[in-house]
């Protein structure tokens, strides 16, 4: 993590009440006895490291300051945690990769945080329907290496996924780089074993693609963020893995190009395409002065905006010649300035490297504000501009994302986090998107960062039926508190 | 001006996990992504610059293999050769003595200035074929070059070599052969405008009998096993512990 600067000072949106709730209580010797019992003494732990680590998020921009962690190794040591921290009125946070945007992975005060990354066991899968059923903790690369060993591929794909797990993508809904291909988790998740905040189970972990036996209750559960219990098992469809895969990275003058090449790209690649990426210039340039071992595949001259597209078939041949024919086309119609064809897996994974660079360039450039919207295609990129004449030189605006999904990643890149430059952003920008009917969290969810920001995607009506839910679930609410929805609600 | 011909290998992708037959008589290749040795890759860079500073007046990229070679050429092209041959010697392996034969013939025919390989293929690592195609042809060899440079008048080539110690530098008359080690260059990569232009260009097709060479197997591969696998690893969850089995599992301290 060399060059990352250190922990800047903690961050708050404004309006967020971040006083404790006093009707927690506060963690004494006879509880860590109670986990040094039901647990091996190796899964308390109280190490000042380790808790380091595990208070503070992945972009160090929230720190908690719980003094115990738990690693249950199985469902009936979260059963048995969860049950006594809601008889004691202990909060938890559970926790997956911790690599969470939004700071819904770290506690905010003492809260107790359970990390399941001790569940790491693969139970099964079913080679005829591409079935996986595993424990939550289990990393999104491993489970890939895995599937794709036996023909498959997991039907979701981050930047994170060397560190995030299956159960942090499920319950922030993760969206990722072949959403457009896959579609969400909320059409691949089969089945969820999920435990309570009182410890109950709820043993929802069915492979059946059809089931209308009442109300679909693990849907609930994607996008939770760890707001209503602790997702234990997953069951998920994983499609067969394409034998063949091209990628290309293409240079485009302007955003309206962009927009008419994803619409002549379905057209054209329709099914095929995995990925449908894109990058304005100040992004990838992020990605080139921060990443090491990175190259620009069209050094000649810099353009607007850079587009990745990705497009998967079981017939190599056929995806070259298809993709080759489109591009050339695009290119004859002014679509595409310039692009390249990845010609083996090496150039392939650069071209990858550098979309999946970003987040992690812009960690290292400093300070950083993140904006996860989905937007009209027509006005998607509209939101960066204005934000980059709204800042001036005070900061650095870079715009990318999935574009195939109208969601854009607006990210201002500064030296240092400042009030005056936050109350520059917003509300202005969570103004901006609900004028325009889009999201404020497109895939990475609300967390702490939004918590009180819901009421500009969603309606009070809904927000109510939500907290009610949440009550339902969680009485006491110590699941993962202060996050998802606005604190208020709950003091009473 | 002079001509250089550049041979280049279609082998399993560098990035493609190796898995050998059942039957232990060679590596996986049915359903495997395939493209040019990385090395190959190199080589025909090297060309394509050396004709961009004016010292050549064309690149022929050379393909020995079967039919699929012709996708590798495809890339040859698009990258920048100007044209392509393809021997089709079918879908039975080419060892390095008969490569050497078939490249001579070319070479015979083509008459270029400079022929240069990578210094091996990924594939079956024999690192023969550029030594012996030099021997065939009684030309001077720089091998494993990191740095070439021509002199157009002089008609010799300057070639820095990765040898163990460090670096030799050796100066050859042209006509040579040259192969090329890692860090000669950093290849480019296939733009649009390249692939459009190389959709015009001719990749012709000759057999091996053509050449008058005989395709012989002049070594026998008796067995391929993969490596033993590596045991997998502990996590320990304090020093004392960590101390603790060093001490009496691993028997280190
Ligand atoms: C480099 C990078 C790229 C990313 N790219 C994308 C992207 O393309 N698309 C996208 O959608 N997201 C992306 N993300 C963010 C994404 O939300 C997370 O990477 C991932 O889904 C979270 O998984 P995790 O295991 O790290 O969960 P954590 O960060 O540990 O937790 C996230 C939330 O889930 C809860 N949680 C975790 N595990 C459980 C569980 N077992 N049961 C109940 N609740 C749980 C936590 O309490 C928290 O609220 C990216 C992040 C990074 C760092």
């Amino acid at each position: 993590m060399a060059g990352i600067p250190l922990f800047q000072h903690r961050l708050f949106s404004s309006g967020i009440d971040t006083k404790r709730n006093t009707s927690f209580s506060t963690l004494n010797s006879d509880d860590i006895l109670y986990f040094k019992d039901i647990l091996d003494h190796k899964n308390v732990v109280q190490d000042e490291d380790r808790l380091v680590a595990a208070n503070v998020d992945w972009m160090r921009k929230y720190k908690g300051s719980s003094q115990l962690l738990l690693l249950p190794k199985n469902s009936e040591d979260v059963a048995k945690i969860l049950k006594y921290c809601n008889s004691r009125c202990l909060a938890v946070v559970p926790q997956g990769g911790n690599t969470g945007l939004v700071g819904g992975s770290v506690p905010v005060y003492d809260e107790v945080i359970i990390n399941l990354s001790a569940m790491d066991k693969i139970v099964s899968l079913d080679k005829v329907n591409g079935i996986l059923i595993c424990e939550a903790g289990c990393i999104l690369e491993n489970l890939n290496s895995y599937v794709e060993n036996e023909g498959f591929v997991m039907p979701l794909d981050l930047g994170a996924k060397g560190s995030c797990q299956i159960g942090g993508n499920v319950a922030t809904n993760a969206g990722g780089l072949h959403f457009i291909r896959y579609g969400s988790l909320h059409a691949n998740i089969l089945g969820l074993e999920v435990i309570l905040a009182d410890g109950t189970t709820l043993d929802m972990l069915t492979t059946l693609r059809k089931d209308n036996t009442g109300y679909d209750l693990k849907h609930l559960f994607i996008g939770s963020e760890g707001t209503l219990g602790i997702i234990t098992k997953v069951a998920l469809l994983t499609p067969c893995k394409p034998s063949s895969r091209s990628i290309a990275f293409l240079a485009c003058n302007d955003y309206i190009c962009c927009q008419k090449l994803l619409a002549e790209a379905k057209q054209s690649l329709g099914e095929a395409i995995s990925a449908f990426e894109f990058m304005d210039y100040h992004s990838v340039e992020m990605v080139l002065a921060y990443t090491e071992g990175v190259r620009n595949p069209l050094p000649a001259s810099p353009y607007n905006f850079y587009v990745l597209i990705e497009t998967t078939t079981s017939d190599e041949l056929y995806d070259r010649t298809k993709l080759e024919a489109f591009l050339l086309h695009a290119m004859e119609m002014g679509l595409v300035s310039d692009g390249v064809i990845a010609q083996d897996l090496n150039q392939a994974s650069s071209f990858w490297r550098i979309r999946e660079g970003i987040p992690e360039g812009l960690l290292k450039a400093g300070a950083v504000y993140k904006y996860d919207l989905s937007l009209p295609i027509q006005v998607l990129y509209a939101i960066v501009e204005e934000m980059r004449a709204r800042l001036g030189n005070t900061a650095k605006v870079v715009g990318y994302g999935h574009l195939g999904d109208g969601n854009l990643h607006l990210n201002i890149s500064t030296t240092h986090y400042d009030d005056k430059i936050l109350s520059e952003i917003e509300p202005f920008v969570y103004e901006w998107t609900a004028k325009v009917r889009g999201s404020i969290s497109a895939e990475h969810g609300l967390g702490l960062m939004k918590a009180d920001k819901i009421h500009y995607s969603k309606s009070a009506e809904t927000v109510q039926v939500m907290t009610s839910i949440k009550k339902l679930f969680d009485p006491k609410g110590i699941m993962n508190p202060y996050k998802l929805l606005p604190h208020r609600l709950f003091q009473d | 001006m002079m001509k250089i011909l550049v041979a280049v290998k279609r082998v399993v992708d560098y990035a493609v996990k190796i898995r050998v037959k059942a039957d232990k008589s060679a590596v996986e290749t049915s359903n495997v992504k395939m493209s040019m040795n990385p090395f190959c890759e190199i080589a025909l860079e090297e060309a394509l610059r050396i004709r961009e500073a004016g010292a050549a007046s064309e690149v022929v990229a050379v393909s020995i293999g079967p039919a699929q070679c012709t996708e590798t050429l495809r890339t040859a092209l698009a990258m920048g050769a100007d044209r392509a041959v393809h021997v089709d010697a079918g879908a039975a392996p080419v060892y390095p003595l008969s490569v050497a034969k078939i490249l001579r013939a070319i070479v015979e025919e083509e008459k270029p200035g400079l022929l240069i390989l990578g210094k091996q293929a990924i594939d079956d690592d024999c690192n023969q074929t550029g030594q012996m195609v030099a021997g065939l042809l009684r030309w001077p060899q720089g091998t494993f070059a990191s740095k070439v440079v021509l002199d157009k008048e002089k008609q010799v080539a300057t070639v820095e070599r990765e040898v163990d110690g460090g670096l030799e530098t050796i100066s050859i008359d042209l006509p040579a052969v040259i192969t090329t080690d890692l860090r000669l260059n950093q290849p480019r990569y296939a733009t649009l405008p390249n692939i459009m232009k190389a959709k015009s260009k001719t990749i012709k097709k000759i057999s091996p009998a053509d050449l008058k060479v005989e395709l012989r197997s002049d070594i026998e591969v008796v067995q391929v096993t993969e490596p033993p696998q590596r045991k997998a690893g502990a996590i320990v969850s304090s020093v004392d512990e960590l101390i603790h089995r060093l001490k009496d599992e691993a028997r280190v301290l």
